[in-house]
């Protein structure tokens, strides 16, 4: 049964790292052959690795992530993806967010899952975006998500000045009244355009109310995750997260990029939790982290090129932390294709995971279909 | 009636166009609809842009793999081509042949395809297609440089019939099957790889000796068919006719349900299709005649405000209006910004998210994109010195003093003329009679009441009626 003894209502955050991660270079095979063989480039040196166990360490710059994993916070998801892998970011992305592998769907697991958790589409923040554009994955006609690009200066109108503001506002808002009679369209635009005011006269509050001695990075995924704490410590009802953090499609220089972003994710995640905990709000928050693809066995001279067989992170207070699933072999007789790691989990298994033992939500018609488990919350 | 004949130009502008600002109009309305038409069919009538100076101050575009620029450069060409179907056009066969950039990240094909759409775009389906099917950007997205004689790959040959002329219903798998195999051996020369001196463009490449030369049946004929036959006979069918047809409606006259719906779903209006059919049939699957009787059609002009705007649409029709972007761009600006707006909205030009395309209609509308289209349109009234705030204040000022409901009535008009429902209207009195009256008659007065004015029309952007065009 869902529930993480609190009494407050379950929170999931989703943080997706944009471009396919490079799982290889995350969490590390470090004693293998196989894996420095094949990355005389990008592979890290055995004795930088930050060791989790005997054969698996972390990457170097993921000390603060290595901290969290040490308090018991961490599920590391080993080998998670889906069969017939396809290496398009598009097809891959689109995969992960609306769990339909073979046909093209606009309606996302999250859109599902928020339908779930407000029927009545009651509170445009029960699901709150932070970034450009809404991801497919919260997407679903009828369920009001609310997507901000810059929660400081998130609203409608926000060129315009002050009380001159409030007056267009309030012309807007009479505008889009109910427009009965006027058709579908003409009355789609009015909710959207009311859900639009309502969402961000409730979220401005978040960042009027929010004080913190936690001291965030100066780059985007620190500065997203703090806005995400921002809205959940304002305590406005919001229980889906999302929020990307781009760049990590590494087929060219890997060896200065994907130490900085895994760096930067590994910070910041750490400043986030560090940041609820202060305010007492850490016990009813999940975190996943997921990328769409892993990324080739062997490096290409400069960097790696899509693969599979990637991994993720479930994280939180409530998480029993630990290594889940298996790490994908790397006797060359099992690659995919010949290049590629094989997935030793479905995706579609940890987000059941996630909507029956965290939120309370039956998965099959989430996810279409039945997929097995991990039990990190016990 | 010449109000209404001005208001009809300006429809015929946004659809067949990216709308028009009133001095454009008034000259435009000099003529009579059929002849602006006309002009719109031939726009070999009005010179190309000249794009040096934009070069010049934009250097990224001499390096073709800014792929966003590009995109950019495309909007800007939208706002000031003096062929305003032509880029139209483009748009319409970018929407209907998604090809996207992200999985080639190969810019120059992607651009090169854009070019094409622009130069063959307004021919006939047998051009049209052929060009297609030997466009190195559609050739990599679909797989057809994987589409060998003893392996044959069907994506192309597939998505040719399903997505790009005839819809699915009308063929079958083995047509599917014989079509593919019609155009194995067609591919494009290798281009060469990014670094050091980024990509090399690609030109149509064919290998006879991985042609399949045996004998094929296609829709019934029989023969050692190539990739021309197949787009000679799919080219001629009137399911084709049909299916682009239904495209051009969704496109310029009022949405339809999405494509996938097709072969489900009845058009909203059989007549008007029939009558495009008819037109594409009479004429050897011509475009041009066909988007005669488009416009000229009482379908079509009857249709004003019945579509929702394209992010593009209204990116472009937005920045006309405001009068910026106006053959260079300002220092500072760079036309990326143009690419990005659209972008935010949910229309990544030259990345579209699928070989479906774009969902349109009120599927480009979410919170968040409201959110970025309000706010885009009426920030771009913030600078009273703009030079389309600048005329309408002016065009005002001509007035003299204009009370509250003159003041809502002229602004609509300027901006369209807009059609706006009861509540629109009544909240933009609301905000009129708070202003009372606009005295626009001297310099002083202009200098000190502009800002009323452009609040104005700022809130009519912003209202559900902008969203249309």
């Amino acid at each position: 049964m869902a529930g993480n003894g609190s009494g407050k209502a379950p929170v999931f955050v989703v943080v997706q790292l944009t471009g396919g991660n490079d799982f290889m270079n995350t969490i590390i095979p470090y004693t293998s052959s196989v894996y420095h063989d094949n990355r005389p480039l990008v592979g890290i040196p055995q004795d930088q690795v930050i060791p989790i166990d005997d054969t698996l360490g972390f990457h170097p710059q993921m000390g603060a992530f290595k901290d969290l994993y040490d308090r018991g916070m961490v599920g590391i998801v080993q080998g998670i993806g889906y069969p017939n892998s396809n290496r398009s970011h598009f097809r891959g992305m689109d995969i992960w967010h609306t769990c339909e592998p073979h046909e093209v769907s606009t309606i996302g697991w999250l859109g599902r899952t928020l339908r779930e958790l407000d029927p009545a589409g009651e509170n445009p923040l029960t699901g709150v975006n932070f970034g450009v554009g809404l991801p497919r994955a919260m997407a679903m006609p009828g369920v009001p998500v609310t997507s901000v690009s810059n929660l400081d200066n998130y609203g409608l109108m926000t060129g315009i000045q002050s009380r001159e503001r409030d007056q267009a506002l309030d012309i807007f808002k009479q505008m889009y009244g109910p427009a009965i009679g006027a058709g579908p369209v003409m009355e789609y635009l009015s909710r959207t355009g009311q859900d639009v005011l309502s969402g961000a006269d409730l979220i401005k509050v978040a960042p009027e109310r929010y004080q913190s001695t936690v001291e965030y990075a100066d780059n985007p995924i620190a500065k997203s995750l703090r806005d995400v704490a921002r809205v959940h410590t304002a305590d406005l009802g919001t229980r889906v997260f999302y929020t990307s953090h781009g760049g990590y499609d590494t087929h060219a220089n890997e060896v200065p990029t994907h130490p900085k972003l895994i760096g930067d994710l590994s910070g910041a995640i750490y400043d986030f939790f560090a940041d609820l905990e202060e305010h007492d709000a850490d016990d009813n928050v999940v975190m996943l982290v997921f990328t769409e693809f892993g990324r080739r066995i062997y490096d290409n001279g400069s960097g790696t090129d899509h693969g599979s067989g990637g991994g993720a992170f479930v994280i939180g207070k409530t998480v029993a932390g630990g290594l889940y699933s298996e790490y994908p072999s790397l006797e060359p007789t099992r690659w995919v294709n010949g290049e590629d790691l094989e997935h030793t989990i479905d995706y579609r298994g940890i987000y059941g995971t996630i909507l029956e033992q965290w939120l309370g939500v039956e998965a099959a018609p989430i996810v279409n279909g039945h997929y097995e488990q991990i039990h990190p919350f016990e | 009636m010449s109000d209404n004949h001005l208001a009809l130009i300006s429809h015929l502008m946004r659809r067949a166009g990216f709308g028009a600002g009133r001095d454009e109009l008034e000259e435009l309305s000099s003529k009579s609809y059929e002849d602006v038409v006309e002009d719109l069919l031939h726009p070999e009538r009005q010179e190309d842009l000249q794009e040096d100076a934009l070069k010049r101050y934009n250097l990224e575009l001499s390096y073709h793999d800014a792929v966003q620029l590009w995109a950019g450069r495309w909007v800007w060409r939208m706002v000031n081509s003096r062929r305003p179907l032509e880029e139209k056009m483009a748009l319409f066969w970018h929407h209907v042949f998604a090809t996207a950039w992200y999985k080639s990240e190969h810019s120059p094909t992607i651009i090169r395809q854009i070019e094409m759409f622009r130069e063959v775009g307004m021919s006939d389906l047998r051009t049209i297609l052929t060009e297609l099917a030997r466009d190195p950007a559609m050739n990599y997205w679909l797989d057809n440089c994987e589409n060998h004689a003893d392996q044959p790959n069907e994506n192309w040959g597939r998505e040719l019939l399903e997505l790009f002329s005839m819809g699915v219903g009308n063929y079958t798998e083995d047509d599917i099957k014989n079509a593919a195999r019609a155009f194995t051996g067609w591919t494009f020369t290798q281009p060469i790889p990014l670094y050091p001196f980024g990509h090399y463009t690609s030109e149509f490449h064919y290998l006879p000796e991985d042609h399949d030369d045996s004998e094929k049946t296609f829709l019934g004929h029989t023969g050692n068919l190539n990739g021309e036959d197949i787009v000679d006979i799919v080219a001629h069918q009137e399911a084709s006719y049909r299916f682009i047809s239904r495209h051009l409606y969704n496109f310029f006259v009022a949405d339809e349900p999405q494509v996938p719906a097709w072969n489900i779903e009845p058009p909203n209006d059989p007549d008007a299709i029939d009558a495009l059919v008819q037109a594409f049939a009479e004429n050897d699957g011509q475009l041009r005649p066909v988007l005669r009787t488009l416009f000229n059609s009482d379908f079509f002009r009857q249709a004003r405000y019945r579509k929702v705007k394209n992010p593009a649409e209204l990116v472009a029709g937005t920045i006309k209006l405001v009068g910026t972007y106006d053959w260079l761009p300002a220092p500072g600006q760079s036309v990326g910004a143009l690419s990005g707006a659209t972008s935010i909205m949910g229309q990544t030009l030259m990345n579209p998210p699928t070989v479906e395309g774009w969902h349109t209609g009120h599927e480009w509308i979410d919170g968040g994109t409201l959110n970025e289209r309000v706010n885009f349109a009426v920030n771009q009234f913030n600078d009273l010195s703009s030079p389309g705030v600048r005329a309408i204040v002016e065009r005002l000022a001509r007035d003299g003093a204009l009370s509250p409901d003159q003041l809502v009535e002229r602004c609509l008009d300027l901006v369209g003329p807009l059609e706006v429902g009861d509540q629109t209207r009544s909240a933009l009195s609301s905000y009129a009679d708070s202003v009372g009256d606009v005295d626009l008659s001297t310099d002083q007065a202009r200098t000190d009441n502009a800002g009323k004015v452009a609040r104005m029309l700022q809130m009519i952007v912003a209202s559900r009626e902008y969203q249309f065009a």
